[in-house]
This record gives C-alpha cells, sequence and structure tokens, in this order.
C-alpha cells in the first residue's frame, strides 16, 4: 500500500474505526494508533482493497465478513513459554501461594491461539494444582479462539517451544503432554479439560467472575492510556483479596493510575500483587 | 529556470536501522556524535530474542550520549539514543511517544526497521532523517521510500563498505536515497542536518 500523507491516513482510519463501533459494535478507537494503522493496512492489502477507506462499505454491507475483519485487527501471535523467566517467576513465586488455596481460578484475557495459556495448564499440572484449578482463556477473535479450543499445533513449533519449556523450568519433556501424528500434535485433555475458552472483549464486556490470578500478557501494549486505565480497573475488580496480576515483561503502567491498585511482586517480570482496598 | 534548492528544515529526530553487521558500523557513527546532539536517535538492529541488553551495552561502551532501551509509553527524548528492545516491534505514536508490539516479524525481522520507520515518517515528516547501514536482507527499504515520501532525509551506507550490501542496496535500488556515505561521514552530516547553525560544516 502506497504511502499516503498523515491526514489522509488518519481520516481513513477514523472512517474504518468509526463503521466497526457504531454498526457492529466493536470499538477499537481506544487502541494505540500505529499499531492499529499497521494491521488495518494489512487487512485492506490482504482483500484486495487499494485504499484503507476502501474498508468502509465491505464492512459496512458485508456482515460475513466481520470475523475477518477483527481477527485481522486483532493478529494473534503468540508462543509457548515465550519469555521462560515469566514462567519460572510464576511458578516459583506465584504456585506456591495458589497452593495453599482450596480452588484455584485463573483468567487468561487475550488467548489468541492458546499457545499461553497452555504453557500455564502445563506450568500448573507440573506444580500439582491444575486438578483443582479452572483457567479461564478468552479472547476478542473467534477465529484465534476455535483455533485455541483445538489446541493442535505442528509438530516442529513444539520443537521449537521445547527450550523455552526446559528455561521455564519444565521438568518433563514437552512434547509428553501431547499426542503427536500427521506431523501434528495434540494437546492432552487432561490439560485442555482445564480450560474455558470464551469470547470477552476487554474494551467492552465486565468482570464474569472472581479469580486468584489473571494473566494479559502484551495486550495493553495496544491499548492507548485511556483504555489500558480501564482494563487494569477490570482485572482489580475481577481480582480476589491478593490476587496476582501478570503483564508482559516490556509492558509500562507507570502513566495508569490504576496501576497504584497494584503493588510489584517482581518488577521485572511484571508480577503484581493487588492490593488491599483502603479503608 | 529551477529555483534554488530551499534549505532542508531542521532534523528532529533520527533513526537508524542496520542488520548483519551492524554494530562494527554504530561503534564507528554513535561515538563520533557530540555529547550536546539536539535530536532523540532512535536504533533498530537486528538481534537475537534472547539478547536482552547486550546491544546496549556495546553501544554505550564508548557513546557520549546516554543510551537506554526504548520503553513503551515514554517520550522520545532528543539527546538520548534509544535503542529498541529485542524481540518487540518499535513503533513511535503521533504524539512522539513509544509503542510496541509483538504483531508478526516483517522480512523475518522484530524488530523490523520498516515498522519503526513508516511510523516515524508519520510522526515527524520531513523532520526526520533516516539511516540504513549494512545487512543482509531488504528490511528498511519501504521505511526508507515512505521517510522520502515524507518529505525526510534518507542517508544509506556505501554498499561497497558494507558487510552486507543487500540492505542499502535495496533502499538504493527503491530510489529512497539523498546521500551515500561511508562509515566515517554519517557522524559530522548528522551533526549538521540536526543543527542548523552548522550548515556550513556539511560537507
Amino acid at each position: 500500500m502506497p504511502w499516503r500523507s498523515n491526514s489522509i491516513h488518519s481520516i481513513e482510519l477514523d472512517l474504518v474505526l468509526d463503521v466497526l463501533a457504531r454498526r457492529h459494535g466493536y470499538d477499537f478507537r481506544g487502541y494505540a494508533r500505529a499499531s492499529l494503522k499497521r494491521r488495518v493496512s494489512g487487512l485492506a492489502h490482504k482483500l484486495g482493497c487499494a485504499t484503507i477507506a476502501e474498508l468502509v462499505p465491505r464492512i459496512l454491507y458485508d456482515d460475513a465478513l466481520l470475523p475477518e475483519v477483527l481477527a485481522g485487527l486483532s493478529v494473534p501471535v503468540t508462543e509457548m513459554f515465550r519469555d521462560p523467566q515469566v514462567f519460572k517467576g510464576i511458578r516459583d513465586q506465584i504456585a506456591p501461594v495458589l497452593a495453599t488455596y482450596p480452588r484455584i481460578n485463573i483468567w487468561q484475557a487475550g488467548c489468541a491461539t492458546g499457545e499461553e495459556v497452555y504453557s500455564l495448564a502445563i506450568l500448573l499440572a507440573e506444580a500439582g494444582l491444575l486438578s483443582k484449578t479452572q483457567i479461564y482463556a478468552t479472547d476478542i477473535n473467534d477465529m484465534a479462539l476455535a483455533k485455541a479450543e483445538e489446541g493442535i499445533f505442528p509438530v516442529k513449533t513444539i520443537e521449537k517451544y521445547s527450550e523455552n519449556y526446559l528455561k521455564a523450568g519444565g521438568t518433563k519433556a514437552l512434547a509428553s503432554y501431547f499426542s503427536l501424528g500427521y506431523g501434528y500434535a495434540k494437546i492432552d485433555s487432561a490439560i485442555k479439560d482445564r480450560i474455558s475458552f470464551a469470547h470477552h472483549n476487554l474494551v467492552s464486556d465486565g468482570v464474569f467472575c472472581e479469580v486468584n490470578l489473571v494473566v494479559c500478557r502484551n495486550v495493553l501494549i495496544y491499548f492507548d492510556r485511556h483504555l489500558q486505565d480501564r482494563v487494569l480497573g477490570l482485572f482489580d475488580s475481577t481480582l480476589s483479596r491478593s490476587g496476582f496480576l501478570c503483564l508482559g515483561t516490556k509492558e509500562n503502567v507507570a502513566f495508569t493510575p490504576a496501576a497504584a491498585r497494584f503493588a510489584p511482586v517482581d518488577a521485572p517480570l511484571r508480577l503484581y500483587k493487588k492490593l488491599a482496598e483502603s479503608p | 529556470m529551477s529555483a534554488p534548492q530551499p534549505p532542508h528544515a531542521p532534523i528532529q529526530a533520527v533513526v537508524i536501522g542496520c542488520s548483519a553487521g551492524g554494530l562494527e558500523v554504530l561503534r564507528m557513527i554513535l561515538p563520533a556524535l557530540p555529547d550536546d546532539f539536539p535530536v532523540p536517535i532512535m536504533v533498530v538492529a537486528h538481534v537475537g530474542a534472547a539478547s536482552g541488553g547486550y546491544l546496549e551495552d556495546a553501544i554505550r561502551r564508548d557513546c557520549k550520549m546516554p543510551v537506554v532501551e526504548a520503553e513503551e509509553r515514554q517520550p522520545v527524548t532528543p539527546g538520548i539514543i534509544h535503542v529498541a528492545p529485542p524481540d518487540y516491534h518499535l513503533m513511535v505514536e503521533a504524539d512522539h511517544t513509544f509503542s510496541v508490539s509483538t504483531d508478526p516479524k516483517v522480512h523475518n525481522a522484530r524488530p523490523s526497521i520498516d515498522v519503526l520507520l513508516i511510523s516515524a515518517a508519520e510522526a515527524w515528516g520531513s523532520g526526520l532523517a533516516a539511516v540504513l547501514l549494512t545487512g543482509a536482507n531488504a528490511d528498511g527499504a519501504d521505511g526508507m521510500a515512505a521517510v522520502k515520501a515524507a518529505g525526510g532525509v534518507c542517508l544509506v551506507q556505501d554498499p561497497a563498505t558494507a558487510f552486507a550490501s543487500e540492505m542499502p542496496t535495496a533502499a538504493i535500488a527503491r530510489g529512497a536515497v539523498d546521500r551515500i556515505l561511508v562509515p566515517g561521514r554519517f557522524a559530522p552530516v548528522l551533526a549538521a542536518l540536526c543543527n542548523p547553525s552548522r550548515t556550513a560544516e556539511l560537507p
């Protein structure tokens, strides 16, 4: 797509976002602009539009296109055990506290195609906690959710993730959690059965249960400060007393008022604990 | 009769992109910049996902300017060298703060030079100077074209002096270049571009 002046590009983007919000109820106007612009440009290119503005009638009149549009705007990219030291941190610093609870509820917000939530479930299984844990994995992107729920990954990627798994403190072979065949690896039902996948939009949906840990990595980087603040407030409401929050390692909540409701457990790993309500 | 070309507007920000062999060239350019360099510098180098902090340390060793890892939501700050964090794309928003993403790799790279250059071209328009150095793929060429289209200044390493010539050659082939320089020339040219009172020094 050819480069256009800042103002034209911005007007086109605003038009697309306006149609999505007013016609379909998906409000991306609180997303950080630079990456959103890239994604919308990419979507226009993929759908054969010469300009971003050409997306407007397509999105306005073709309802069947919506899942593909949402998938294009949320571009799920995850890996298993990405940033292995974070998973090691959860294992060493959070799991021992969770172990003292009779039942554990966990919410992964923005689970994309599931690699991360399965990593978390494997970690909990090795800590002996999975059998008393319920994980809710949510995303705005139904195409990604369907893929996550399948739990089928190319064998090659499992080999690639094995190194991360071991660095995260994994005690077995990563492949032992999958059944292998035809070049694909399917996650064991013992792992998958503890996870419920559901559609949830952090922009507009509310709290749906009380949880002891929220994992939301590399989602807030796509939000502007206002939306980031709303979402951190949502996490505060959904977390139980002294509940834990895990964000992405490059995420910066320093400019967000709601961040004051959390204290760092391990700041470099972005592990936080909910502070007690002030009296 | 063509009008004399007006002097270029003062540069407000510099982006430097490099890949294979880039560290050596960065260590020729960045330490040669004065400690009162008046604008922000952003550096994207293709490094491995797990190489946290290695690049900053290697650059910082001889630099007069402070070197920090670029952090999301932080302002792009004059006089500081901001280095893109490994395994994230780095972008600049319209309010000149950084944002990062884990979107798919571009030209098999994350951070991608194209991604930063395209967002920086939008953020600074003609106030941006872009530098593309040695590298073994075509990342950066689209970005340089965006900088050029927005009226910015494009400086490319002379491919004959590059460890890997593909990256500078791709930008030159796109016509996204104002000057082709040997490594030793970048620092004085950048200093002159960013400080109009020294324009006379422009070689």
